[in-house]
């Protein structure tokens, strides 16, 4: 792994599109002020529910889902507004369901762990520790049996390496040489155990090899690394190459949930990550690239920032659900109201 | 009417729906080349290719969450759980990711997913491969529970399974695949969920009686009728959603009620059952209400064993004989 940005006379507008670079830092920008906007609000009331923030994690997210075609599917995580946006989630929607609203993108149902928009291909965050795996492999296998040269993404943590359902997903994937991607966050810690003291193996990229299809170790705080792979992997699976493991190594920047006391991990860690901001890191490799200046970043910066005084307002405005849309949606079908 | 065995009217719902729609697949242990372990899905692998009929891992978490991703994405799956005893392996995909995608979604998921489970005890195979696991379910709000009886119901049933937009768990009997009865030819012939059937017309009790135990109980209600007891023999046929009035007008002309399944008393489906027609349909009743059910222990291998903790038709002559009717 090359230090990000540390190369000379970077050409990047030679190597990828201006609107593609102006975007990724967009959207990553966008994730990490909507964390702290969602984080303040949840202070503020606003929002009752747990926060899984995935602030320092913006460059997986963000870099993943735009080396993806729209019609491609995602599986998201507990730690998932990232994976939203970037896959064109709507941060009014997003706001309005953390803020238990009807107008939120489960009608105030689900909340931040079960985000979804199956209009953008989002099957949902997940409440359980690698639970959305094998979604993400059953949309491949959708793909495969209707011979769609689509791609599903699962995101899962180096936490979920360890549960069952990976590698049952990974078998089946790997079997069926299904046109999936394996990304794996990892950002060293599983809830509050550090990976060292949850698998005997340092880089979970090497599990892929027992189901058949490779690993590759990337960078996870370098954008265009992320991009890269993923598109790799995805043009590789729509091809019918089959899965791609990708770990993507990361850090998150505060706890595991907002309120995390983090007894275990030493400050001089975060503070040491905190130096390898992805955000920083891009916007500082965009400026010496010559392809934005100060001025145009901050620009972007502001858009972003005027986006979301509006997704605040959109949430504390949003009707409230009214009781009885407790009992609906359970069922397509309730059969008279046998069951509802 | 042409006579068909449970397993072959289930074979014929599932080709009909899989030539009818492409996008109803079958996926389970051993469903292609060995054709199921019962014989259910037999030579469906030769008709529909192996993009259709996927034999998998010994994996259900992976049969199941797949089957729960291909839902999402437009595919109508049947996935089949080898036995309903290994329902708990895929616990997790089942019950936090099947039952409460639609929920959680705000309604926008469509999970048009049938679970197909082998159920019941096919006799000295034990406590891991004998389980009636409906009640297990019948807690877990967003799943449909189905529990045929007859060839028919096993027919009409599973296409109405197929042709909805809900999660269902579809129990099969394992010593029913080889009952036979008149099945309708019609392909469009469906039995719809929450319509309890009427076995068997009666006055003086009402026997309500889940899966195989129907048969029970109709041989018991002969043997009733020639000590004077005219029994109603109900089959509610789908636990979720439960047919609750014809069970509350049954009982409304019998004052009486016994209900009869194979899963354990302690908090199985008779418990529901009962709860309901104590709180809805008390004041038509002139007795307690009796559930005949497995002992509460782990199905043992030993045949005489297995016989005495199952219950059978003399439990349920007891259970009856115990109101004193006509007394």
């Amino acid at each position: 792994m090359t230090k990000i940005g540390t190369q000379e006379n970077e050409d990047l507008t030679r190597q990828y599109p201006k609107d593609l670079l102006s975007e990724l830092f967009r959207l990553m920008f966008l994730v990490r002020e909507f964390e702290v906007r969602a984080i303040a609000e949840r202070r503020g009331g606003l929002i009752p529910g747990f926060i899984h923030s995935c602030v320092g994690q913006e460059a997986t997210a963000v870099g993943a889902c735009l080396a993806l075609d729209p019609a491609d599917m995602i599986t998201s995580t507990h730690r998932g507004h990232g994976h939203l946006i970037g896959k064109g989630g709507d941060p009014r929607y997003m706001m309005a369901e953390l803020a238990g609203r009807s107008a939120g993108y489960c009608l105030g149902r689900g909340g931040s762990l079960h985000l979804s928009d199956f209009n953008l291909g989002i099957l949902g965050a997940n409440g359980i520790v690698a639970g959305g795996i094998p979604i993400a492999v059953g949309a491949a296998l959708a793909f495969s049996i209707r011979k769609q040269p689509q791609v599903a993404l699962a995101f899962f943590g180096d936490g979920a390496t360890n549960e069952g359902a990976f590698h049952e997903a990974a078998n089946e994937a790997g079997v069926w040489k299904l046109p999936i991607i394996f990304f794996c966050e990892n950002n060293l810690y599983g809830e509050g155990t550090p990976q060292s003291k949850q698998a005997a193996v340092p880089d979970l990229a090497i599990r892929a090899a027992s189901y058949g299809f490779p690993g590759v170790i990337i960078d996870g705080n370098d954008v265009l690394a992320v991009y890269d792979a993923t598109r790799e992997a995805a043009e590789r699976a729509r091809k019918g190459g089959g899965p791609t493991f990708i770990e993507a190594k990361t850090y998150r920047h505060r706890g595991h949930y907002e309120g995390d006391p983090q007894v275990y991990r030493p400050t001089e860690e975060i503070d040491a990550w905190k130096q390898k901001d992805p955000i920083q890191a891009f916007r500082k490799r965009l400026i010496k690239a010559g392809v934005y200046n100060d001025a145009d970043l901050e620009e972007i910066e502001g858009s972003v920032i005027v986006q979301l005084n509006e997704a605040v307002s959109f949430a504390v405005n949003a009707p409230k659900p009214e009781l009885k849309d407790a009992l609906a949606g359970v069922y397509a079908d309730t059969h008279n109201g046998l069951v509802f | 009417m042409r006579e068909l065995s449970y397993s072959e009217a289930i074979r014929e719902a599932m080709c009909e729906e899989m030539r009818r729609d492409p996008n109803v697949f079958l996926i389970g242990e051993d469903v292609g080349l060995f054709g199921g372990v019962w014989g259910v899905s037999h030579d469906m692998l030769q008709e529909f290719g192996e993009t259709r009929v996927r034999d998998t891992a010994i994996s259900e978490i992976a049969i199941i969450g797949s089957a729960l991703g291909a839902a999402m994405s437009g595919m109508r799956p049947i996935a089949e759980i080898m036995f309903g005893d290994f329902l708990m392996c895929a616990g997790d995909q089942i019950v936090n990711q099947v039952a409460k995608a639609r929920f959680m979604s705000g309604g926008k998921a469509n999970i048009p997913l049938t679970i197909r489970i082998t159920s019941g005890a096919p006799g000295s195979s034990g406590a891991q491969h004998s389980q009636s696991a409906e009640s297990w379910f019948m807690n877990i709000p967003g799943l449909k529970i189905v529990v045929p009886a007859t060839p028919a119901d096993a027919k009409g049933l599973l296409k109405t399974a197929l042709r909805g937009e809900d999660p269902v768990l579809f129990f099969e009997h394992k010593m029913l695949y080889g009952t036979k009865g008149p099945v309708p030819e019609d392909p469009e012939y469906m039995v719809p969920f929450g319509e309890a059937a009427i076995a068997r017309e009666g006055k003086d009790v009402t026997i309500i009686a889940i899966s195989m135990m129907l048969h029970k109980a109709l041989e018991a209600a002969e043997i009733l009728k020639k000590e004077g007891i005219d029994a109603e023999v109900i089959d509610p046929r789908t636990l979720v959603p439960l047919d609750k009035n014809t069970l509350i007008q049954s009982v409304k002309k019998t004052s009486r009620v016994v209900i009869v399944h194979e899963a354990h008393k302690h908090s199985g489906p008779g418990a529901e059952i009962a709860a309901m027609l104590a709180e809805e349909a008390i004041e038509y009743l002139d007795g307690p209400i009796v559930r005949v059910a497995a002992k509460n222990v782990p199905l043992p291998y030993n045949p005489e064993l297995e016989n005495y903790v199952l219950p059978g038709i003399g439990d349920i002559l007891g259970a009856v004989r115990s109101l004193k009717i006509n007394q």
